[in-house]
Protein backbone atom coordinates (compact mmCIF):
# COMPACT_ATOMS: atom_id res chain seq x y z
CA UNK A 1 0.00 0.00 0.00
CA UNK A 2 1.52 3.17 -1.05
CA UNK A 3 -0.03 6.76 -0.18
CA UNK A 4 0.95 10.25 -1.18
CA UNK A 5 -0.57 12.88 0.83
CA UNK A 6 0.39 16.21 3.09
CA UNK A 7 1.13 16.22 6.33
CA UNK A 8 -0.26 18.13 9.61
CA UNK A 9 2.39 18.45 12.66
CA UNK A 10 2.09 18.08 16.28
CA UNK A 11 4.54 18.41 19.34
CA UNK A 12 5.35 15.68 21.66
CA UNK A 13 2.52 14.34 24.56
CA UNK A 14 -0.53 15.18 22.58
CA UNK A 15 -2.82 13.17 24.78
CA UNK A 16 -6.08 11.67 24.42
CA UNK A 17 -7.99 14.33 25.96
CA UNK A 18 -6.87 16.74 23.75
CA UNK A 19 -7.39 14.73 20.78
CA UNK A 20 -11.26 13.79 21.99
CA UNK A 21 -12.35 15.34 25.31
CA UNK A 22 -14.51 13.01 28.08
CA UNK A 23 -17.32 15.13 27.58
CA UNK A 24 -18.22 13.27 23.86
CA UNK A 25 -17.24 9.96 24.88
CA UNK A 26 -21.11 9.01 25.42
CA UNK A 27 -21.37 8.67 21.90
CA UNK A 28 -19.70 5.72 20.08
CA UNK A 29 -21.12 7.39 16.63
CA UNK A 30 -17.63 7.86 14.54
CA UNK A 31 -19.00 10.62 12.68
CA UNK A 32 -20.14 12.54 15.66
CA UNK A 33 -16.64 11.66 17.47
CA UNK A 34 -14.90 13.06 14.41
CA UNK A 35 -16.51 16.21 14.07
CA UNK A 36 -14.86 17.08 17.82
CA UNK A 37 -11.52 15.40 16.52
CA UNK A 38 -8.31 17.85 18.27
CA UNK A 39 -10.84 19.86 19.61
CA UNK A 40 -8.53 20.83 22.33
CA UNK A 41 -5.64 21.13 20.68
CA UNK A 42 -6.38 22.33 17.04
CA UNK A 43 -9.25 23.97 16.22
CA UNK A 44 -8.65 24.51 12.72
CA UNK A 45 -7.91 20.67 12.35
CA UNK A 46 -11.48 19.77 10.55
CA UNK A 47 -10.26 22.29 8.01
CA UNK A 48 -6.66 20.71 7.78
CA UNK A 49 -7.09 17.50 7.19
CA UNK A 50 -9.44 18.46 4.12
CA UNK A 51 -5.99 18.27 2.47
CA UNK A 52 -3.66 16.90 4.71
CA UNK A 53 -3.91 13.76 5.79
CA UNK A 54 -0.86 12.47 7.43
CA UNK A 55 0.02 13.31 11.01
CA UNK A 56 3.42 13.93 12.38
CA UNK A 57 3.79 14.22 16.07
CA UNK A 58 6.85 14.20 18.69
CA UNK A 59 7.32 11.82 21.67
CA UNK A 60 4.38 9.98 23.56
CA UNK A 61 1.50 10.42 21.00
CA UNK A 62 -2.07 8.94 22.36
CA UNK A 63 -1.09 9.03 25.59
CA UNK A 64 -3.83 8.76 28.62
CA UNK A 65 -6.94 6.82 28.72
CA UNK A 66 -7.26 3.67 26.60
CA UNK A 67 -10.24 5.54 24.71
CA UNK A 68 -10.33 3.83 21.02
CA UNK A 69 -13.07 6.54 20.31
CA UNK A 70 -9.10 8.51 20.07
CA UNK A 71 -7.98 6.48 17.15
CA UNK A 72 -11.34 5.85 15.85
CA UNK A 73 -12.08 9.82 15.43
CA UNK A 74 -8.59 10.44 14.05
CA UNK A 75 -9.18 7.78 11.18
CA UNK A 76 -13.17 8.89 10.61
CA UNK A 77 -11.79 12.32 10.07
CA UNK A 78 -9.63 11.00 7.35
CA UNK A 79 -6.24 10.72 8.60
CA UNK A 80 -4.29 7.66 6.58
CA UNK A 81 -1.43 7.40 8.69
CA UNK A 82 0.74 8.97 12.08
CA UNK A 83 4.10 9.14 12.05
CA UNK A 84 5.39 9.70 15.55
CA UNK A 85 8.33 9.72 17.28
CA UNK A 86 7.40 7.75 19.79
CA UNK A 87 3.19 5.94 20.76
CA UNK A 88 1.73 5.71 23.70
CA UNK A 89 0.81 1.64 24.39
CA UNK A 90 -2.69 1.76 24.04
CA UNK A 91 -3.30 4.15 21.34
CA UNK A 92 -0.90 2.03 19.09
CA UNK A 93 -2.01 -0.81 19.83
CA UNK A 94 -5.80 0.61 19.46
CA UNK A 95 -4.49 2.20 15.80
CA UNK A 96 -3.53 -1.13 14.64
CA UNK A 97 -6.40 -3.36 16.14
CA UNK A 98 -8.71 -0.10 14.07
CA UNK A 99 -6.71 -0.82 11.58
CA UNK A 100 -5.31 2.82 11.36
CA UNK A 101 -1.58 2.78 10.23
CA UNK A 102 1.09 4.23 12.90
CA UNK A 103 4.92 4.40 12.16
CA UNK A 104 7.43 5.10 14.98
CA UNK A 105 10.57 6.86 13.95
CA UNK A 106 12.12 9.65 15.83
CA UNK A 107 14.35 10.46 12.72
CA UNK A 108 11.35 10.68 10.34
CA UNK A 109 9.25 12.63 12.66
CA UNK A 110 12.50 15.38 13.83
CA UNK A 111 12.80 16.17 10.04
CA UNK A 112 9.35 15.96 8.49
CA UNK A 113 7.90 19.54 8.51
CA UNK A 114 4.18 21.07 8.84
CA UNK A 115 2.49 20.92 5.32
CA UNK A 116 5.72 18.81 3.64
CA UNK A 117 4.31 16.22 0.79
CA UNK A 118 5.15 12.71 1.73
CA UNK A 119 4.86 9.29 0.25
CA UNK A 120 4.74 6.60 2.37
CA UNK A 121 4.92 2.61 1.48
CA UNK A 122 3.92 0.65 4.04
CA UNK A 123 4.91 -2.96 2.43
CA UNK A 124 7.93 -1.58 2.04
CA UNK A 125 9.03 0.52 5.11
CA UNK A 126 9.82 3.56 3.33
CA UNK A 127 8.67 7.14 3.60
CA UNK A 128 9.62 9.89 0.95
CA UNK A 129 9.46 13.88 2.00
CA UNK A 130 9.12 14.93 -1.60
CA UNK A 131 8.87 18.73 -0.29
CA UNK A 132 12.33 18.27 1.06
CA UNK A 133 13.59 15.00 -1.51
CA UNK A 134 14.64 12.90 1.91
CA UNK A 135 14.01 8.73 2.09
CA UNK A 136 13.68 7.19 5.28
CA UNK A 137 13.78 3.59 5.89
CA UNK A 138 11.21 2.29 8.58
CA UNK A 139 11.52 -0.40 10.73
CA UNK A 140 8.99 -3.62 9.48
CA UNK A 141 6.36 -4.22 11.52
CA UNK A 142 6.33 -7.68 13.45
CA UNK A 143 4.72 -10.36 11.83
CA UNK A 144 1.72 -10.74 13.71
CA UNK A 145 0.64 -7.45 13.60
CA UNK A 146 1.61 -7.50 9.71
CA UNK A 147 -1.28 -9.83 9.71
CA UNK A 148 -3.78 -7.72 11.47
CA UNK A 149 -3.17 -5.07 8.96
CA UNK A 150 -3.78 -7.07 6.19
CA UNK A 151 -6.49 -8.56 7.19
CA UNK A 152 -7.99 -5.39 8.19
CA UNK A 153 -8.16 -5.38 11.83
CA UNK A 154 -8.07 -7.30 14.43
CA UNK A 155 -12.05 -8.38 14.27
CA UNK A 156 -11.82 -9.79 11.07
CA UNK A 157 -7.69 -11.07 11.85
CA UNK A 158 -9.68 -13.29 14.71
CA UNK A 159 -12.74 -13.90 12.79
CA UNK A 160 -10.52 -15.54 9.77
CA UNK A 161 -8.94 -17.53 12.88
CA UNK A 162 -12.02 -19.06 13.90
CA UNK A 163 -13.38 -20.09 10.45
CA UNK A 164 -10.18 -21.87 9.85
CA UNK B 1 22.55 -20.52 28.80
CA UNK B 2 19.80 -22.56 27.15
CA UNK B 3 16.07 -19.81 27.13
CA UNK B 4 14.43 -22.45 29.61
CA UNK B 5 16.77 -21.36 32.68
CA UNK B 6 16.82 -17.98 31.52
CA UNK B 7 16.61 -16.06 34.61
CA UNK B 8 12.79 -13.42 34.74
CA UNK B 9 10.85 -11.12 36.29
CA UNK B 10 7.00 -11.50 37.44
CA UNK B 11 5.99 -10.13 34.15
CA UNK B 12 7.84 -12.61 31.86
CA UNK B 13 6.18 -15.19 34.33
CA UNK B 14 2.65 -14.13 34.44
CA UNK B 15 3.10 -13.52 30.60
CA UNK B 16 4.55 -16.98 30.16
CA UNK B 17 2.44 -19.00 32.71
CA UNK B 18 -0.92 -17.85 30.68
CA UNK B 19 0.38 -19.08 27.26
CA UNK B 20 1.93 -22.91 28.91
CA UNK B 21 5.33 -21.94 28.53
CA UNK B 22 7.91 -21.81 31.02
CA UNK B 23 9.96 -18.77 29.39
CA UNK B 24 8.93 -15.97 27.62
CA UNK B 25 11.73 -13.02 25.62
CA UNK B 26 11.15 -9.78 26.10
CA UNK B 27 10.13 -8.24 22.25
CA UNK B 28 8.47 -11.58 21.54
CA UNK B 29 4.42 -11.34 21.11
CA UNK B 30 2.44 -14.27 22.34
CA UNK B 31 -1.31 -15.11 22.44
CA UNK B 32 -2.38 -15.50 26.28
CA UNK B 33 -5.19 -16.37 28.18
CA UNK B 34 -6.79 -13.54 29.98
CA UNK B 35 -8.29 -14.40 34.05
CA UNK B 36 -10.69 -11.12 33.88
CA UNK B 37 -11.57 -9.35 31.38
CA UNK B 38 -13.45 -5.49 32.20
CA UNK B 39 -15.01 -3.24 30.40
CA UNK B 40 -17.27 0.33 31.10
CA UNK B 41 -19.82 2.48 30.07
CA UNK B 42 -17.37 4.53 28.13
CA UNK B 43 -15.52 1.52 26.51
CA UNK B 44 -17.85 -1.59 26.46
CA UNK B 45 -20.61 -0.13 24.02
CA UNK B 46 -17.76 0.19 21.17
CA UNK B 47 -16.39 -3.51 22.47
CA UNK B 48 -20.17 -5.05 22.31
CA UNK B 49 -20.42 -3.71 18.70
CA UNK B 50 -17.28 -5.27 17.48
CA UNK B 51 -17.97 -8.35 19.71
CA UNK B 52 -20.92 -8.85 17.64
CA UNK B 53 -18.92 -8.53 14.36
CA UNK B 54 -16.92 -11.53 15.13
CA UNK B 55 -20.46 -13.67 15.35
CA UNK B 56 -19.38 -15.97 18.45
CA UNK B 57 -22.70 -15.07 19.76
CA UNK B 58 -21.82 -15.92 23.29
CA UNK B 59 -18.76 -14.29 25.57
CA UNK B 60 -16.02 -17.26 26.19
CA UNK B 61 -16.92 -17.26 30.06
CA UNK B 62 -19.81 -15.48 31.89
CA UNK B 63 -17.57 -15.08 34.77
CA UNK B 64 -14.32 -13.52 33.63
CA UNK B 65 -15.98 -10.67 32.43
CA UNK B 66 -16.65 -8.14 34.60
CA UNK B 67 -18.57 -4.50 33.92
CA UNK B 68 -18.97 -1.56 35.26
CA UNK B 69 -20.70 1.40 35.10
CA UNK B 70 -18.51 4.17 36.71
CA UNK B 71 -17.71 7.02 34.37
CA UNK B 72 -21.08 8.56 33.46
CA UNK B 73 -23.19 6.94 36.11
CA UNK B 74 -25.90 7.24 37.60
CA UNK B 75 -26.36 8.48 34.36
CA UNK B 76 -25.16 11.75 33.98
CA UNK B 77 -27.50 12.78 30.22
CA UNK B 78 -29.45 10.94 27.91
CA UNK B 79 -26.51 9.77 26.04
CA UNK B 80 -24.76 8.15 28.72
CA UNK B 81 -28.12 6.95 29.74
CA UNK B 82 -28.06 5.25 25.87
CA UNK B 83 -24.34 3.61 26.31
CA UNK B 84 -25.53 2.10 30.40
CA UNK B 85 -28.78 0.57 29.02
CA UNK B 86 -26.95 -0.61 25.51
CA UNK B 87 -24.24 -2.01 28.35
CA UNK B 88 -26.86 -3.81 30.90
CA UNK B 89 -28.54 -5.67 28.09
CA UNK B 90 -25.33 -7.02 26.74
CA UNK B 91 -24.79 -8.02 30.41
CA UNK B 92 -28.27 -9.50 31.02
CA UNK B 93 -28.47 -11.28 27.72
CA UNK B 94 -25.27 -12.82 27.96
CA UNK B 95 -25.92 -13.92 32.63
CA UNK B 96 -22.62 -11.99 32.83
CA UNK B 97 -22.64 -12.08 37.08
CA UNK B 98 -20.07 -9.70 37.15
CA UNK B 99 -22.66 -6.47 36.13
CA UNK B 100 -22.15 -3.93 39.02
CA UNK B 101 -25.29 -1.76 39.08
CA UNK B 102 -25.51 1.89 40.73
CA UNK B 103 -25.97 1.04 44.38
CA UNK B 104 -23.69 -1.66 44.05
CA UNK B 105 -21.33 -0.17 41.60
CA UNK B 106 -18.17 1.40 42.73
CA UNK B 107 -15.27 2.87 40.62
CA UNK B 108 -13.81 -0.39 38.53
CA UNK B 109 -10.78 -0.48 39.96
CA UNK B 110 -11.14 0.56 43.40
CA UNK B 111 -14.43 -2.18 43.12
CA UNK B 112 -12.51 -5.42 41.67
CA UNK B 113 -9.99 -5.51 44.50
CA UNK B 114 -12.29 -5.08 46.81
CA UNK B 115 -14.43 -8.20 46.04
CA UNK B 116 -11.72 -10.07 45.41
CA UNK B 117 -11.99 -10.42 41.98
CA UNK B 118 -9.16 -9.88 40.73
CA UNK B 119 -6.06 -11.92 42.35
CA UNK B 120 -1.78 -12.65 42.11
CA UNK B 121 -0.73 -14.36 39.41
CA UNK B 122 -3.85 -12.88 37.12
CA UNK B 123 -3.84 -11.69 33.59
CA UNK B 124 -6.29 -8.96 33.44
CA UNK B 125 -7.04 -6.77 30.63
CA UNK B 126 -9.83 -4.11 30.59
CA UNK B 127 -10.39 -1.44 28.40
CA UNK B 128 -9.62 1.34 30.69
CA UNK B 129 -5.93 2.80 30.79
CA UNK B 130 -5.88 2.25 34.68
CA UNK B 131 -6.77 -1.50 34.44
CA UNK B 132 -2.73 -1.91 35.74
CA UNK B 133 -3.83 -0.74 39.23
CA UNK B 134 -3.70 -4.71 40.34
CA UNK B 135 -0.53 -4.90 39.62
CA UNK B 136 -0.22 -4.13 43.71
CA UNK B 137 -1.93 -7.41 43.83
CA UNK B 138 1.24 -9.32 42.20
CA UNK B 139 -0.59 -9.66 39.00
CA UNK B 140 -0.01 -8.71 35.06
CA UNK B 141 -2.83 -5.94 34.71
CA UNK B 142 -3.23 -3.81 32.06
CA UNK B 143 -5.47 -1.48 29.84
CA UNK B 144 -6.36 -2.30 26.01
CA UNK B 145 -8.76 -0.54 23.88
CA UNK B 146 -12.20 -1.90 23.12
CA UNK B 147 -11.61 -4.17 20.05
CA UNK B 148 -8.94 -5.92 22.61
CA UNK B 149 -12.14 -6.18 24.67
CA UNK B 150 -14.18 -7.54 22.31
CA UNK B 151 -11.71 -10.13 20.52
CA UNK B 152 -10.82 -11.03 25.00
CA UNK B 153 -14.96 -11.65 25.60
CA UNK B 154 -14.82 -13.80 22.10
CA UNK B 155 -12.10 -15.78 22.45
CA UNK B 156 -10.65 -15.35 26.32
CA UNK B 157 -7.21 -14.75 24.34
CA UNK B 158 -5.42 -11.48 23.39
CA UNK B 159 -2.19 -11.03 21.81
CA UNK B 160 1.18 -9.09 24.21
CA UNK B 161 4.42 -8.35 23.31
CA UNK B 162 6.85 -9.29 26.83
CA UNK B 163 7.82 -5.55 28.03
CA UNK B 164 11.24 -4.88 29.40
CA UNK B 165 11.28 -4.37 32.97
CA UNK B 166 12.46 -1.03 34.90
CA UNK B 167 12.75 -1.63 38.74
CA UNK B 168 11.94 1.10 41.37
CA UNK B 169 14.04 0.18 44.87
CA UNK B 170 12.23 2.75 47.34
CA UNK B 171 14.88 2.70 50.89
CA UNK B 172 14.23 5.28 53.97
CA UNK B 173 11.46 5.98 56.29
CA UNK B 174 8.75 7.86 54.82
CA UNK B 175 7.79 11.74 56.10
CA UNK B 176 4.31 12.30 57.93
CA UNK B 177 1.15 12.72 55.61
CA UNK B 178 3.69 11.21 52.89
CA UNK B 179 1.48 8.06 51.25
CA UNK B 180 1.91 6.16 47.40
CA UNK B 181 0.70 9.36 46.02
CA UNK B 182 3.36 11.70 46.69
CA UNK B 183 6.35 8.12 45.81
CA UNK B 184 4.59 7.90 42.70
CA UNK B 185 3.92 11.56 41.35
CA UNK B 186 8.09 11.79 42.90
CA UNK B 187 8.99 8.65 40.32
CA UNK B 188 6.72 10.04 37.46
CA UNK B 189 8.73 13.48 37.73
CA UNK B 190 11.72 12.00 37.95
CA UNK B 191 11.62 9.69 34.96
CA UNK B 192 9.03 11.55 32.66
CA UNK B 193 5.63 11.20 31.39
CA UNK B 194 7.29 8.49 28.60
CA UNK B 195 9.61 7.24 31.41
CA UNK B 196 8.51 3.48 31.42
CA UNK B 197 7.14 3.40 28.02
CA UNK B 198 5.95 -0.55 27.20
CA UNK B 199 7.62 -1.31 29.66
CA UNK B 200 6.77 -3.09 32.91
CA UNK B 201 7.51 -1.10 36.02
CA UNK B 202 8.43 -3.04 38.97
CA UNK B 203 7.96 -1.27 43.01
CA UNK B 204 10.05 -2.97 45.74
CA UNK B 205 11.98 -1.96 48.18
CA UNK B 206 12.29 -1.43 51.96
CA UNK B 207 10.21 1.54 52.36
CA UNK B 208 7.59 -0.32 49.85
CA UNK B 209 6.76 -3.10 52.19
CA UNK B 210 5.63 -1.02 55.10
CA UNK B 211 3.20 0.63 52.78
CA UNK B 212 -0.89 0.33 52.82
CA UNK B 213 -2.85 -1.47 50.05
CA UNK B 214 -4.43 1.27 49.32
CA UNK B 215 -0.69 3.57 48.74
CA UNK B 216 0.38 0.88 46.64
CA UNK B 217 -2.96 0.97 44.49
CA UNK B 218 -2.56 4.19 44.09
CA UNK B 219 1.32 3.74 42.60
CA UNK B 220 0.23 1.03 40.49
CA UNK B 221 -2.47 2.75 39.13
CA UNK B 222 -0.66 5.31 37.93
CA UNK B 223 1.80 3.42 36.18
CA UNK B 224 0.68 4.18 32.90
CA UNK B 225 1.14 7.77 33.67
CA UNK B 226 4.67 6.86 33.03
CA UNK B 227 3.64 5.14 29.86
CA UNK B 228 4.16 1.45 31.86
CA UNK B 229 2.38 -1.70 30.87
CA UNK B 230 2.34 -2.73 34.03
CA UNK B 231 3.00 -1.95 37.83
CA UNK B 232 3.99 -4.70 39.99
CA UNK B 233 4.47 -4.96 43.23
CA UNK B 234 5.39 -8.48 45.00
CA UNK B 235 3.05 -10.13 47.26
CA UNK B 236 4.30 -9.96 50.73
CA UNK B 237 2.21 -10.10 54.16
CA UNK B 238 0.40 -7.06 53.87
CA UNK B 239 -0.87 -8.26 50.29
CA UNK B 240 -1.72 -11.80 51.94
CA UNK B 241 -3.66 -9.64 54.24
CA UNK B 242 -5.93 -7.81 52.79
CA UNK B 243 -6.61 -11.64 50.49
CA UNK B 244 -7.86 -13.18 53.51
CA UNK B 245 -11.65 -12.56 53.36
CA UNK B 246 -11.64 -11.73 49.63
CA UNK B 247 -10.13 -14.99 48.26
CA UNK B 248 -9.97 -18.72 48.82
CA UNK B 249 -6.17 -18.73 48.77
CA UNK B 250 -6.69 -19.82 45.53
CA UNK B 251 -3.75 -18.27 43.47
CA UNK B 252 -0.50 -18.65 42.19
CA UNK B 253 2.38 -15.84 43.60
CA UNK B 254 5.06 -15.25 41.06
CA UNK B 255 8.06 -13.41 42.19
CA UNK B 256 11.25 -12.16 40.00
CA UNK B 257 14.40 -14.06 39.87
CA UNK B 258 17.05 -12.59 41.73
CA UNK B 259 18.92 -12.50 38.69
CA UNK B 260 16.46 -11.48 36.40
CA UNK B 261 17.73 -8.65 33.78
CA UNK B 262 16.28 -4.95 34.22
CA UNK B 263 16.47 -2.68 31.77
CA UNK B 264 17.39 0.62 34.52
CA UNK B 265 17.31 0.11 38.39
CA UNK B 266 16.30 3.35 40.68
CA UNK B 267 17.24 3.31 44.11
CA UNK B 268 14.64 6.14 45.47
CA UNK B 269 15.48 6.81 48.65
CA UNK B 270 11.76 7.96 50.51
CA UNK B 271 13.27 9.57 53.34
CA UNK B 272 14.11 12.98 50.91
CA UNK B 273 10.22 12.97 49.64
CA UNK B 274 8.48 15.73 50.57
CA UNK B 275 4.69 16.25 49.93
CA UNK B 276 4.57 16.41 46.23
CA UNK B 277 1.84 18.34 43.20
CA UNK B 278 1.90 17.67 39.34
CA UNK B 279 1.26 21.10 38.32
CA UNK B 280 -0.37 21.23 35.02
CA UNK B 281 -0.15 20.15 32.28
CA UNK B 282 1.48 16.97 32.34
CA UNK B 283 1.10 14.32 35.57
CA UNK B 284 5.80 14.41 35.39
CA UNK B 285 5.49 18.53 36.35
CA UNK B 286 6.00 16.89 40.38
CA UNK B 287 7.04 20.25 42.87
CA UNK B 288 6.85 20.48 46.47
CA UNK B 289 3.57 21.06 47.57
CA UNK B 290 5.57 23.97 49.62
CA UNK B 291 6.41 26.14 46.85
CA UNK B 292 3.24 26.34 45.20
CA UNK B 293 1.40 27.92 48.25
CA UNK B 294 0.64 30.96 45.89
CA UNK B 295 -1.42 29.29 43.64
CA UNK B 296 -5.29 29.76 44.05
CA UNK B 297 -7.61 27.63 43.57
CA UNK B 298 -11.30 27.40 42.95
CA UNK B 299 -11.82 23.78 43.41
CA UNK B 300 -10.81 20.33 45.36
CA UNK B 301 -11.55 17.04 44.31
CA UNK B 302 -10.58 13.85 46.64
CA UNK B 303 -11.42 10.76 44.98
CA UNK B 304 -11.25 8.47 41.78
CA UNK B 305 -9.39 4.95 41.11
CA UNK B 306 -6.34 6.82 42.18
CA UNK B 307 -6.99 8.49 45.68
CA UNK B 308 -10.49 7.36 47.09
CA UNK B 309 -9.83 4.72 49.08
CA UNK B 310 -10.77 4.27 53.05
CA UNK B 311 -6.20 5.88 53.94
CA UNK B 312 -7.64 8.74 51.46
CA UNK B 313 -10.58 9.41 53.39
CA UNK B 314 -9.18 8.96 56.77
CA UNK B 315 -6.29 11.58 56.19
CA UNK B 316 -8.53 13.92 54.62
CA UNK B 317 -11.29 13.44 57.94
CA UNK B 318 -7.99 14.18 60.06
CA UNK B 319 -7.04 17.71 58.89
CA UNK B 320 -10.97 18.60 57.91
CA UNK B 321 -12.26 17.92 61.29
CA UNK B 322 -13.48 21.07 63.31
CA UNK B 323 -12.53 23.15 60.06
CA UNK B 324 -14.32 24.78 57.59
CA UNK B 325 -13.15 25.23 53.91
CA UNK B 326 -12.72 27.98 52.61
CA UNK B 327 -15.55 30.46 51.26
CA UNK B 328 -14.51 30.88 48.05
CA UNK B 329 -13.79 27.14 46.73
CA UNK B 330 -15.77 24.10 46.59
CA UNK B 331 -14.95 20.79 47.79
CA UNK B 332 -16.02 17.72 46.25
CA UNK B 333 -15.24 13.99 47.90
CA UNK B 334 -15.75 11.16 46.27
CA UNK B 335 -15.99 7.53 48.45
CA UNK B 336 -14.68 5.05 45.55
CA UNK B 337 -17.37 2.44 46.11
CA UNK B 338 -19.84 1.90 48.56
CA UNK B 339 -18.34 -0.13 50.85
CA UNK B 340 -15.76 2.57 51.51
CA UNK B 341 -18.71 4.76 51.41
CA UNK B 342 -20.80 3.27 54.05
CA UNK B 343 -17.32 2.41 56.22
CA UNK B 344 -16.65 5.94 56.71
CA UNK B 345 -19.59 7.11 57.04
CA UNK B 346 -19.70 4.66 60.45
CA UNK B 347 -16.29 5.66 61.19
CA UNK B 348 -17.49 9.93 61.07
CA UNK B 349 -15.76 10.87 58.44
CA UNK B 350 -18.93 12.15 55.97
CA UNK B 351 -19.89 14.14 58.80
CA UNK B 352 -16.65 15.50 59.14
CA UNK B 353 -16.82 16.50 55.60
CA UNK B 354 -20.37 17.64 55.69
CA UNK B 355 -19.76 19.63 58.62
CA UNK B 356 -16.56 21.10 57.15
CA UNK B 357 -18.60 22.21 53.72
CA UNK B 358 -17.85 19.42 51.49
CA UNK B 359 -20.22 17.95 49.11
CA UNK B 360 -20.05 13.94 49.54
CA UNK B 361 -21.20 12.30 46.50
CA UNK B 362 -21.57 8.53 45.52
CA UNK B 363 -19.27 6.73 43.50
CA UNK B 364 -18.76 7.80 40.67
CA UNK B 365 -15.93 8.48 38.54
CA UNK B 366 -17.31 12.05 37.53
CA UNK B 367 -15.08 15.01 37.90
CA UNK B 368 -11.75 13.24 37.31
CA UNK B 369 -12.26 12.91 33.28
CA UNK B 370 -14.21 16.47 33.22
CA UNK B 371 -17.51 14.27 32.96
CA UNK B 372 -19.85 15.59 35.60
CA UNK B 373 -20.16 16.54 39.12
CA UNK B 374 -18.11 19.03 39.36
CA UNK B 375 -16.68 20.71 35.88
CA UNK B 376 -14.65 23.18 35.76
CA UNK B 377 -15.02 26.53 33.69
CA UNK B 378 -12.53 28.60 31.78
CA UNK B 379 -10.12 29.98 34.14
CA UNK B 380 -10.85 27.91 36.67
CA UNK B 381 -8.46 25.86 38.72
CA UNK B 382 -8.47 22.55 40.72
CA UNK B 383 -6.49 20.35 43.20
CA UNK B 384 -7.40 16.78 42.79
CA UNK B 385 -5.99 13.74 43.98
CA UNK B 386 -6.59 11.84 40.48
CA UNK B 387 -4.56 11.09 38.22
CA UNK B 388 -3.91 13.02 35.05
CA UNK B 389 -3.98 17.00 34.26
CA UNK B 390 -3.86 17.13 30.71
CA UNK B 391 -5.15 20.40 29.44
CA UNK B 392 -9.24 20.18 29.46
CA UNK B 393 -9.29 16.87 31.86
CA UNK B 394 -11.71 18.35 34.19
CA UNK B 395 -13.57 21.02 32.28
CA UNK B 396 -13.17 23.72 29.81
CA UNK B 397 -9.83 24.01 27.84
CA UNK B 398 -8.49 26.93 29.90
CA UNK B 399 -8.91 25.57 33.37
CA UNK B 400 -6.00 23.80 35.13
CA UNK B 401 -5.74 20.69 37.42
CA UNK B 402 -2.84 20.33 39.86
CA UNK B 403 -2.57 16.47 41.38
CA UNK B 404 -1.79 15.52 45.09
CA UNK B 405 -2.49 12.99 47.32
CA UNK B 406 -5.51 13.38 49.93
CA UNK B 407 -3.30 15.59 52.78
CA UNK B 408 -2.59 18.41 50.45
CA UNK B 409 -5.98 18.44 49.02
CA UNK B 410 -7.56 18.62 52.07
CA UNK B 411 -5.21 21.51 53.34
CA UNK B 412 -5.50 23.57 50.51
CA UNK B 413 -9.53 22.92 50.86
CA UNK B 414 -9.33 24.89 54.25
CA UNK B 415 -6.62 27.49 52.97
CA UNK B 416 -8.12 28.38 49.76
CA UNK B 417 -4.71 27.86 47.81
CA UNK B 418 -2.51 24.87 47.34
CA UNK B 419 -1.04 24.05 51.43
CA UNK B 420 0.29 21.52 53.34
CA UNK B 421 -1.28 20.29 56.45
CA UNK B 422 1.06 21.78 59.14
CA UNK B 423 -0.08 25.17 57.67
CA UNK B 424 -3.88 24.00 58.94
CA UNK B 425 -3.98 22.06 61.48
S1 LIG C 1 -11.67 7.61 38.35
FE1 LIG C 1 -10.79 8.73 36.65
S2 LIG C 1 -8.96 7.65 36.08
FE2 LIG C 1 -10.15 6.30 37.40
S3 LIG C 1 -11.33 5.02 36.00
FE3 LIG C 1 -12.57 6.79 36.52
S4 LIG C 1 -12.15 8.31 34.93
FE4 LIG C 1 -10.54 6.78 34.83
Amino acid sequence: MIIRERTIKYGDNVDTDVIIPARYLNTSDDRELASHCFEGLDRDFKEKVKEKKIIIAGNNFGCGSSREHAPLSIKTSGVKAIIAASFSRIFFRNSINIGLPVISSREAADFIQDGDELEVDFSSGRIKDITRDKVFNINPLPEFIQGIIKSGGYINFVKEDLNK
Amino acid sequence: MDDKQKPQTIAQKILACHCGRDHVSEGEIINADVDIVLGNDITLPIAIEEFNKIGTGKVFDRDKIVVVPDHFAPNKDIKSAQQCKFMREFAREQDIKNYFEIGKMGIEHALLPELGLVLPGNLIVGADSHTCTYGALGAASTGVGSTDVAVAMATGKLWFMIPRTIKFMYSGDLRKWITGKDLILHTIGLIGVEGALYKSMEFSGSAVSKLSMDSRFTMSNMAIEAGGKFGIFEVDEITEEFLKFRSDGNYKIFRSDPDAEYEKIYNIDCSDIKLQVAAPHLPSNAKNAEDLKDINIDQVVIGSCTNGRMEDLKISAEILKGKKVDKNIRVIIIPATQNIYLEALKKGYIETFINSGCVVSTPTCGPCLGGYMGVLAEGERAVSTTNRNFVGRMGHPGSEVYLSGPAVAAASAIAGRIATPEEVI
